[in-house]
This record gives structure tokens, C-alpha cells and sequence, in this order.
């Protein structure tokens, strides 16, 4: 009588329960299968009561939950999420990179036969310390100077990791090549994330000014240009601070 | 290369301490970075002392009782670990 494509008894319906009772009267000779306990505990009134409520709770629930619509909303104005957007910042890039700064570091410093376990972690603590100051600070100078930007704190943590993936870059054409190649892709890494921020903060910071198009005029604007060129230039100095000390 | 994480915190600590022993009528209000002073109106821009005024005046209020939990723990750690 079970459906055939059923994976377990249907405890629920009735049918189950005038099944106990059918074979109630001849329980006595009956051996011991899955249905006599269930069949005992259905008997007691109580607990047929109870499961009756039960089942009409769940009934109403699951109406509930089909009757509302629960698609996420997205709202007009904040931005899209990675996903749909392939230029909005995410952490993956930053992430993957520090730790392969991390690991790089040990293979540089291993090759100069000045590695230890606990400098491995020594650089990861003073990368992500100098992170931290960055974005402390730059958090600081958007509040001081009122400016109302979606530039959340995570965005900024993306964006001030994107420097890690130049100075592997630079430390891996270090190992390769000596000081010449480090250099020449350093100065090449920096440049190309000095323009980097120009471009992708203007568009946050300046996002009035940069959306006309204007070129930048008035006390407000010229600050919030210096914050922009600030928080670029720093960006190649802390390249090399984190990096000249493991190519010799 | 001694930039750690924990120097990073020891300087934040010792940094909000500052800011929550300047006293605002015997200090602050002399350089005329009072909180009543020059706060001027309901203009678009306040301006970067205000700003920092503002600032100032809300980390002492906020950071008063959590300072003390955290140097009495401070303390008591540096006496006994060095």
C-alpha cells in the first residue's frame, strides 16, 4: 500500500494509524517488528493528539514559507556584488597574494640561508600590521575630511592588497635574476598600482568631481586629490619597505 | 623588521590614552579646541578641526570605562611577565 518510491514509512497520514489498530486485537502471537512500537505509541490518546497538532502545525508553516516570496533584494543604489560586476573589488586576489608573499619571503630568505620558522611568521605579522596602520589611517583622513563615499572598509582592505601580487613579482624576479631584475619589475609593479589607485579612488573619493569630469578645483576637492595621491604614493613605498630587505 | 602586530597594539593604547588625558577645560579649551567653541551652525562642510574636535570628544567619552579595564590589565600583566 506504501508507495514504492517512498524512503521511509509515512508516519503522518492515517493509514498507518488504522494500521496499528487493525492488527491491535492480534498483537499477542505477533513478533516484535518495527510497527508494534509504533503502534503502541500511536494508541495512547494523548499522543494521537498530539500528533494531530503537530501535523497541522507543519502544514501551516510549510504555507507559510511557500506563500512569501524569499528572493534576496538588492537595492539600486549600493554596489553589485563581485559576481556580477567583474571590476568590483573582492579578497581573494589580496588573500591568495599575502600568503604568497608569506611563502615567498621563506623561500628568499632560505636561499640567503637566513630562514627560521618564526620569521615566517614575523613577516606575516609585520605585513599585516602595516595593512592595518594603512587603513587605520586612511580611515582617519576620510573622516576628517567629510567625504561621503560607499568605500566601505573591506573595499579598502581589497584594494591596499592589491600590492601584494607586485611585490611577488618583484622578489621572485629578485631570486631569479639579482638586484637588476628586482628593481626593473618592482618599478614596473609600482607604477602600474600608482595608476591603479589613482584611477580607482578618484572614481570613489572624487566621485562628484570625477563624474562630470572636471578638472579638480576648490579647497574640498584639492585635499581629497592629495589624500588620493597620498594613499597611491604610499602604496610603492610600503613595496619596497616590505620587500628590499629579503633580495641581496 | 620589529613592526608586529602586538607593537601595533601596545601604540594604539598608549595613543588613546593620550587623547583621554587631555582635559577639556584646563587644556583644550585654551587652544580653542573646545567642543562648544566654533561649532558653528548647520553649514555642509564642518571643517577639519571641528571634525577633529568632535573626535576627540567622543573617544574620551566613549573610551573613559574600557581604558580602565584595559590598562589595569596592562598593568598587571607588565608587572608580572616584564
Amino acid at each position: 500500500m506504501a508507495d514504492p518510491h517512498q524512503l521511509f514509512d509515512d508516519t503522518s497520514s492515517a493509514q498507518s494509524r488504522g494500521f496499528g489498530a487493525q492488527r491491535g486485537p492480534g498483537g499477542l502471537g505477533y513478533p516484535a517488528a518495527a510497527a508494534s512500537p509504533q503502534e503502541a505509541f500511536l494508541a495512547d490518546p494523548v499522543s494521537n493528539m498530539a500528533m494531530a497538532y503537530g501535523s497541522s502545525l507543519a502544514a501551516q508553516g510549510k504555507e507559510l514559507v511557500d506563500k512569501n516570496d524569499w528572493e534576496v533584494q538588492y537595492q539600486q543604489d549600493t554596489p553589485v556584488a563581485p559576481r556580477f560586476d567583474i571590476n568590483a573589488p573582492d579578497l581573494y586576489i589580496p588573500a591568495m597574494a599575502f600568503i604568497t608573499y608569506i611563502l615567498v619571503a621563506g623561500l628568499a630568505l632560505g636561499t640567503q640561508d637566513r630562514f627560521s620558522p618564526d620569521l615566517l611568521g614575523l613577516q606575516a605579522s609585520s605585513a599585516l600590521a602595516w595593512l592595518t596602520l594603512e587603513v587605520l589611517a586612511i580611515l582617519l583622513s576620510l573622516y576628517l575630511l567629510t567625504v561621503n563615499t560607499d568605500l566601505t572598509t573591506i573595499d579598502l582592505v581589497a584594494f591596499l592588497g592589491y600590492k601584494y601580487v607586485g611585490m611577488i613579482g618583484g622578489v621572485l624576479m629578485g631570486l631569479l635574476f639579482g638586484k637588476i631584475g628586482y628593481y626593473l619589475v618592482l618599478g614596473w609593479c609600482c607604477v602600474s598600482i600608482f595608476v591603479f589607485m589613482i584611477r580607482t579612488l578618484r572614481l570613489k573619493i572624487l566621485a562628484e568631481a570625477a563624474a562630470q569630469g572636471v578638472p579638480v578645483r576648490g579647497a574640498r576637492n584639492q585635499l581629497r586629490m592629495y589624500l588620493t595621491m597620498a594613499v597611491a604614493a604610499a602604496q610603492p613605498l610600503l613595496m619596497y619597505w616590505l620587500t628590499f630587505h629579503l633580495v641581496r | 623588521m620589529a613592526f608586529t602586530l602586538y607593537s601595533l597594539l601596545q601604540a594604539a593604547l598608549l595613543c588613546v590614552n593620550a587623547i583621554a588625558v587631555l582635559h577639556e577645560e584646563r587644556f583644550l579649551k585654551n587652544i580653542g579646541w573646545g567642543t562648544d567653541q566654533g561649532i558653528g551652525g548647520f553649514g555642509e562642510e564642518p571643517g577639519i578641526k571641528s571634525q577633529l574636535t568632535n573626535l576627540i570628544r567622543s573617544v574620551r567619552t566613549v573610551m573613559r570605562v574600557p581604558l580602565i579595564i584595559v590598562n589595569s590589565v596592562a598593568i598587571v600583566l607588565l608587572l608580572l611577565f616584564g
